[in-house]
């Protein structure tokens, strides 16, 4: 890890927990720890691969970060900034720093709009060109996408998902945001088109200097897109390192055995490799285990590992994990 | 920077950029091809038109009040068994005062249109305010908001209707526009909780949806996020909700005349509102036996305006679902 890299975003001890309430009354019963207690930075330029099972607040983590979702606890600084301390006009000028490419493109699209609507609202609600630009704007915006810019007219439903995501990532880009959080942004396209889109995010970062954070669950792809590598299991940071280090030697014992469930296209190499199986369901967010959220499933467990939670200290030079077990 | 070649040929392949269209017109088209729908769209047109143009229409006063005329037939009968021949100059007959009872139909479209329409365009207003507020902001304002329409939901309509309608017909309130106007309050206030109910609960999925997050994290303004993404796409249920509730409304209304709640009689001759076909029915029970004539004008002008709004609401709802898009 260069540590000449600024350092853009830096989340501390972020928590995002959802209260319950159950009753006549309403009564709060409880809290769904979707987030409990994450550190991490970011560097200027570089991606930032965000891993880890349905459910496991991948996706809560980037919303809690565009303070989508006010966050229970913790920090959010953004170029030295406290997001979470930030409310009203203030938040919402910082917005256009920061933007988020969502995961479904059917979802993520007003059906009401045009695409120059869509693309153009980021433009016009913060008033950064004047009015009449704005569709002229709005083709270059989408020649950058790789959209033909005669169709900045028509309606969502005209366009494939690849074609919607490319007009997400046009109203992402359409502020110049130096930060952008992409939400799963290929598991909803098909295998053919997501090397497309993954290749026009990889370009984009080149041209504009832009900084990702790359939640997905398809650990390739995150290798091929990550410069770094962080692991989540519910609600929690397991391991962070760099790309290489992380899938050559995975030392989290959940890490272990994510990566070795990618299949591999080699099917004597396949049979031949030892694969961790883990037994068991992921634990409810609602009651999360004591000391080591990984122990009822963990082959390697031991006693203090349900007695404290392990700290996520780096064991080599850019290398955190948060276990017990490793020395 | 260069477009990836399989990019640049999905593009090409794409073709020319033709002339789109927009999910309104599509809507309309869908619902031009439903001919009960638009029978129905024909039959509303044609009594707006009535009502419009009712001084025009009516071959006579609907007030004029013709001694020795009273209780005529109408002219497909000859001759009542009291010895009563029809006048052409009556098509429909006349009532127990003698007065045109075709006028006073004619004129009765005036009143249930207006019932029907005017406040409906009130209940829509705040109904969708209050519906778009507490679905959106939630929290405090939707408990508020939402424990004021339970109450108003669970107050019998009628009731309510009958206790404003007797205190206050004899005020200043009650004799303004003959009492029109003090309809239009009454219906509107009890009327808008639906709306609000049915507003708040298609915003509360579309608060779901990431087109809603993505304009929060652009840093669109709320009421923006309301007028721009939230109403064009609520809007659909809220014009089906229009086409059922106007004929509501005119039943309402009726109901209120039949139990001689609805208008005052004019004080003058040019009064705008007459009379409504609730109105008429009242003065038409009493000679049910021996003149029906004077009852059927009005129920059947009722019974076919409601069908007309029904027809035209089933065919609006089915054009403007999503999930009929791109049926033939």
């Amino acid at each position: 890890m260069s540590n000449e890299a600024e350092t853009l975003l830096k989340v501390e001890d972020l928590k995002m927990h959802f209260p319950i309430y159950r009753g006549l009354f309403q009564r709060r019963v409880g809290a769904v720890h979707a987030v409990d207690g994450i550190s991490f930075e970011v560097k200027r330029g570089e991606t930032l691969g965000l891993v880890g099972e349905s459910g496991c607040g991948k996706s809560t983590t980037g919303r809690s970060i565009l303070q989508l979702y006010k966050p229970t606890n913790g920090k959010v600084l953004f170029e030295g900034v406290n997001l979470v301390d930030l409310t009203g006009e203030d938040l919402r000028k910082t917005r256009r720093r920061l933007q988020m490419i969502f995961q479904d493109p059917y979802a993520s699209l007003n059906p009401r709009m045009t695409v120059e609507d869509i693309v153009g609202e980021p433009l016009l609600v913060h008033g950064v060109i004047p009015k009449e630009e704005i569709p002229e704007r709005v083709k270059h915006l989408l020649e950058l996408v790789n959209l033909n810019p005669a169709f900045s007219s028509r309606y969502p439903h005209e366009f494939s998902g690849g074609q919607r995501q490319r007009i997400g990532i046009a109203r992402a880009i359409a502020l110049q945001p130096s930060f952008i959080v992409c939400d799963e942004p290929i598991s909803a396209l098909d295998v053919s088109i997501q090397a497309q889109v993954v290749n026009l995010l990889e370009d984009l970062q080149k041209q504009f200097n832009l900084t990702y954070l790359f939640i997905a669950h398809d650990l390739s792809m995150v290798r091929h897109i990550s410069k770094r590598v962080a692991v989540m299991y519910l609600g929690v940071m397991v391991e962070l390192s760099s790309r290489d280090e992380l899938y050559e030697n995975p030392l989290h014992p959940y890490t272990q055995a994510l990566l070795s469930a990618v299949p591999i296209p080699d099917p004597v190499a396949d049979a031949k490799r030892k694969r961790v199986l883990l037994e068991g369901d992921v634990p409810s967010p609602v009651n999360p285990p004591s000391g080591c959220r990984f122990r009822t499933r963990c082959p390697i467990a031991d006693k203090v590992c349900s007695e404290s939670r392990p700290d996520f200290r780096e064991v080599k030079p850019g290398h955190f994990v948060a276990c017990h077990m490793v020395k | 920077m260069t477009a990836h070649p399989a990019v640049s040929q999905t593009i090409a392949s794409f073709g020319e950029a033709t002339k789109a269209k927009t999910p309104n017109q599509e809507a309309i088209e869908r619902l031009m091809r439903n001919k009960a729908s638009v029978m129905g769209f024909f039959v509303i047109l044609l009594f707006i038109l009535v009502a419009i143009f009712a001084r025009v229409l009516s071959p006579h006063d609907p007030l004029e009040i013709t001694s020795g005329q009273k209780y005529l037939p109408p002219m497909w009968i000859k001759e009542t068994p009291g010895g009563k021949a029809s006048n052409p100059d009556y098509p429909l007959g006349t009532d127990s005062l003698g007065r045109d009872v075709l006028s006073r139909v004619i004129f009765g479209a005036r009143v249930s249109m207006v019932v029907g329409f005017v406040p409906t365009l009130v209940i829509v207003v705040i109904g969708t305010l209050v519906g778009m507020v507490a679905g959106y902001l939630g929290g405090r304002w939707d408990n508020l908001l939402m424990r004021l329409t339970d109450v108003i939901y669970a107050f019998p309509d009628l009731l309510f209707f009958i206790i404003v309608m007797v205190s206050l017909r004899d005020s200043w309130l009650g004799q303004f526009m003959n009492g029109m106007f003090l309809l239009f309050i009454s219906l509107a206030v009890v009327n808008w909780v639906g709306v609000a109910r049915l507003v708040r609960g298609q915003v509360l999925s579309l608060k779901q949806k990431e087109f809603i997050e993505a304009a929060r994290a652009i840093g669109v303004r709320t009421p923006r996020i309301m007028t721009h993404h939230l109403l064009p796409n609520t809007l659909g249920v809220i014009i089906v909700l229009i086409a059922f509730r106007v004929p509501g409304l005119i039943i309402t209304e009726a109901i209120l005349g039949y139990l001689g709640l609805g208008l005052r009689p004019p004080a003058n001759s040019d009064s705008m509102f007459v009379t409504s076909w609730g109105g008429l029915l009242l003065e038409g029970q009493s000679a049910i036996n021996a003149q029906p004539w004077i009852l059927l004008g009005p129920a059947i002008c009722i019974a076919l305006v409601v069908l007309a709004f029904t027809f035209l609401g089933d065919g609006l709802r089915d054009a403007l679902d999503p999930r009929m898009r791109g049926t033939k």
